[in-house]
């Protein structure tokens, strides 16, 4: 029934589409290693649209490149504490999303995120979380907890990866000592301090990329749980955990630029990705969640399932958004950070 | 005489005012590619940070001068002195000067196997020191971490033959990024000190010998000293890069203490700091600039007692 439904909508907006932008094109700015093949070829397909996909590595790398003036892209996909930025500076262009006809797929829990309040900007791409993936072959404590990288058991000592990411490292390990993100309490972040340079000891590395508990260099890592359902699907003991101290969840939605050469086919694209079979193809893709009901029914069965794309209710209560702090507040960040990675 | 002496004095003068109009071009590139982006580096460095990244243009501030060396106290906010700071830059000059000094112990004896060879087969193996600079970086310290990683090929041929049982932690040692260093800067070392071997006259090594010096004291007096030009071109060819080196500590060190070209990039990105990071690259310039004057001082004051 879905399937017809997207069809038909697709078709009446190609329809549109094609009267107004035949032979169009679109480039559109994303995460590497984020866009689906089949979702870009579907679009170029249905639309007639020649679709280009640059890739940026960080939120602060595509902040600056757009802000530069003159990038020529129509869409951008920041993360959720980014968002603000992009609006406030005007450099992205209202678009009522939730005005859009694929709007109603949209889960109910999504509609109004206090970043985007209302979603007049931005169609949401994919979500996620930020928590300990670990190899219970070589742990059987409770991997619900940042004790297994914030206070290391010895079976993990100097087997232990953490993303170099500091915000949301800085997240963890702040929910961890019980304080609030965003948070400018000086005892509180002494304390972070201590742990983490405490719980350094313990690390072999900081770096990107969870490849290295595929060949067991590491046992445990801070990461992301779309990368450790990866992991998982290469050894069956890796685990995720929703650590109960407190984990963030981030969102990349996709945002039309101010200065996009083609604003009608990026529209175009923010009311594609919301239909449920096109939501899909981004999830098998990447193997993270997406935001849209009735999306599972096209996605692969193992992902739509995975334990780790799907919070057990009793840790919901501990997930929260990473809110972007003051200039003042994240210089203090910095510091700490810089006093860990001196 | 005094008239030969004037054409003379008129002919160079036109030589110069010609060489100089030649070098236009040159001086043209130089100017835009490399003095106009440093330009606008030291101009950042003196702005006002950005709340969310970039510089308030045409707002002076000395605050990213002023962080490389000083940081505000996590409790109280007082000024003190960034230790934290000093440590990553002294972790990048120790680096670089272990780097330089694995490359020469390495490249000499390479460079002089090589000025010994036969005229004919010497650019066969310069050619073979040469074919690493064909990959890519990236991809080279990727292959060596493949080597030296726990389930890599050493430690699983080691572990084949029975000589370990558990497999040795290379990957992400001081160690790793040290020979990864070394590695990819090695030709860097060798190419200019295998230049001024194959100047070096061998009739002087002979004589050496028929004075009665041993092996080390050839060495010590008649090679070393005649390849010197060589030794150091090569190790300031070598201490540059590794000083600013990004990429390999970050592969093989695993990145958990940063280096100076780490820390600057940690500016540009999540600390949003533009004017620290760019205060922090002249800094590394800095450094690295009054290492090559010293050396060119040093060189110039050589060149004097030579032609005395």
């Amino acid at each position: 029934m879905f399937r017809k439904l997207t069809i038909t909508t697709a078709m009446a907006c190609a329809g549109f589409a094609g009267a107004a932008h035949a032979a169009g094109e679109l480039n559109i700015y994303n995460w590497g290693n984020y866009t689906s093949p089949e979702l870009i070829a579907k679009f170029s397909e249905q639309y007639d649209v020649r679709v280009t996909v640059t890739d940026y590595d960080s939120n602060d790398t595509a902040l600056a490149r757009v802000r530069a003036g003159g990038s020529g892209f129509d869409l951008v996909n920041p993360s959720a504490n980014f968002i603000p930025i992009w609006i406030n500076e005007g450099l992205v262009e209202q678009t009522n999303v939730s005005e859009m006809e694929n709007f109603q797929y949209v889960k109910e829990e999504w509609r109004d995120p206090p970043w985007d309040p209302g979603r007049k900007y931005s169609a949401p791409w994919l979500w996620g979380t930020g928590g300990p993936v670990v190899a219970t072959n070589y742990y059987d404590g409770d991997i619900n907890t940042s004790a297994i990288w914030l206070d290391p058991p010895e079976e993990l000592h100097g087997k232990i990866n953490v993303a170099p990411e500091m915000n949301d490292v800085l997240y963890a390990a702040i929910r961890y000592m019980g304080g609030e993100w965003c948070s400018d309490d000086r005892d509180l972040m002494r304390a972070v301090l201590d742990q983490l340079l405490h719980a350094k000891q313990y690390w072999i590395s900081m770096e990107y990329g969870l490849d290295k508990m595929d060949t067991r260099d590491w046992y445990a890592s801070y990461y992301w749980n779309g990368a450790a359902y990866r992991a998982r699907r290469v050894n069956a003991d890796v685990q995720w955990g929703f650590p109960k101290e407190g984990f963030h969840i981030f969102m990349e939605s996709m945002m039309v630029l101010a200065d996009a050469p083609n604003p009608e086919n990026a529209r175009l694209f923010q009311n594609f990705i919301m239909a449920p079979e096109n939501a899909a193809l981004i999830s098998n893709f990447a193997s993270y969640q997406n935001a849209i009901e009735g999306s599972e029914e096209f996605m692969d069965p193992d992902l739509a399932d995975a334990p780790e794309l799907n919070i057990p209710e009793e840790l919901a209560h501990a997930g929260g958004w990473q809110d972007i702090c003051s200039p003042e507040v994240n210089e203090l960040y910095t510091r700490v950070w810089t006093q860990v990675l001196r | 005489m005094s008239v030969t002496k004037e054409h003379s004095e008129r002919l160079r003068r036109e030589d110069v005012r010609q060489r100089w109009l030649l070098s236009v071009p040159a001086l043209i590139t130089i100017i835009l590619f490399a003095a106009g982006p440093l330009l606008v580096v030291l101009l950042f460095s003196f702005m006002e940070r950005g709340d969310y990244g970039g510089v308030k243009f045409g707002q002076f501030s000395l605050e990213g001068w002023i962080s490389v060396v000083f940081t505000k106290d996590i409790f109280d906010d007082s000024l003190i002195l960034a230790e934290a700071n000093l440590s990553i830059f002294w972790r990048s000059v120790k680096l670089a000067l272990l780097t330089m000094i694995g490359a020469l112990l390495v490249g000499f004896p390479t460079a002089y196997f090589i000025a010994n060879r036969p005229a004919s087969d010497r650019n066969l193996w310069l050619f073979l020191i040469t074919i690493p600079f064909w990959t890519n970086l990236l991809v080279r310290t990727f292959a060596i971490m493949d080597l030296i990683r726990n389930t890599g090929h050493i430690n699983r041929t080691l572990m084949s033959l029975g000589v370990i049982d558990e497999p040795i932690q290379m990957l992400f040692t001081d160690g790793a990024v040290l020979f990864g260093l070394v590695y990819v800067y090695l030709p860097l070392m060798v190419l200019p000190i295998y230049a001024s071997l194959e100047k070096l006259d061998h009739r002087l090594v002979e004589a050496g010998y028929d004075l009665y010096a041993n092996r080390f004291q050839v060495l010590r007096h008649v090679v070393l000293p005649g390849c010197k030009p060589g030794i150091i071109a090569g190790c300031i060819l070598v201490f540059i890069p590794a000083i600013g080196a990004y990429v390999t500590p970050r592969v093989l060190g695993g990145g958990k203490n940063m280096m100076m070209g780490n820390f600057i990039e940690q500016q540009f990105g999540p600390a949003r700091n533009w004017p620290l990071g760019s205060a922090l690259s002249i800094t590394l310039l800095i450094i690295v600039m009054v290492l090559l004057i010293a050396y060119v001082r040093q060189d110039a004051k050589k060149g004097d007692t030579d032609a005395q």
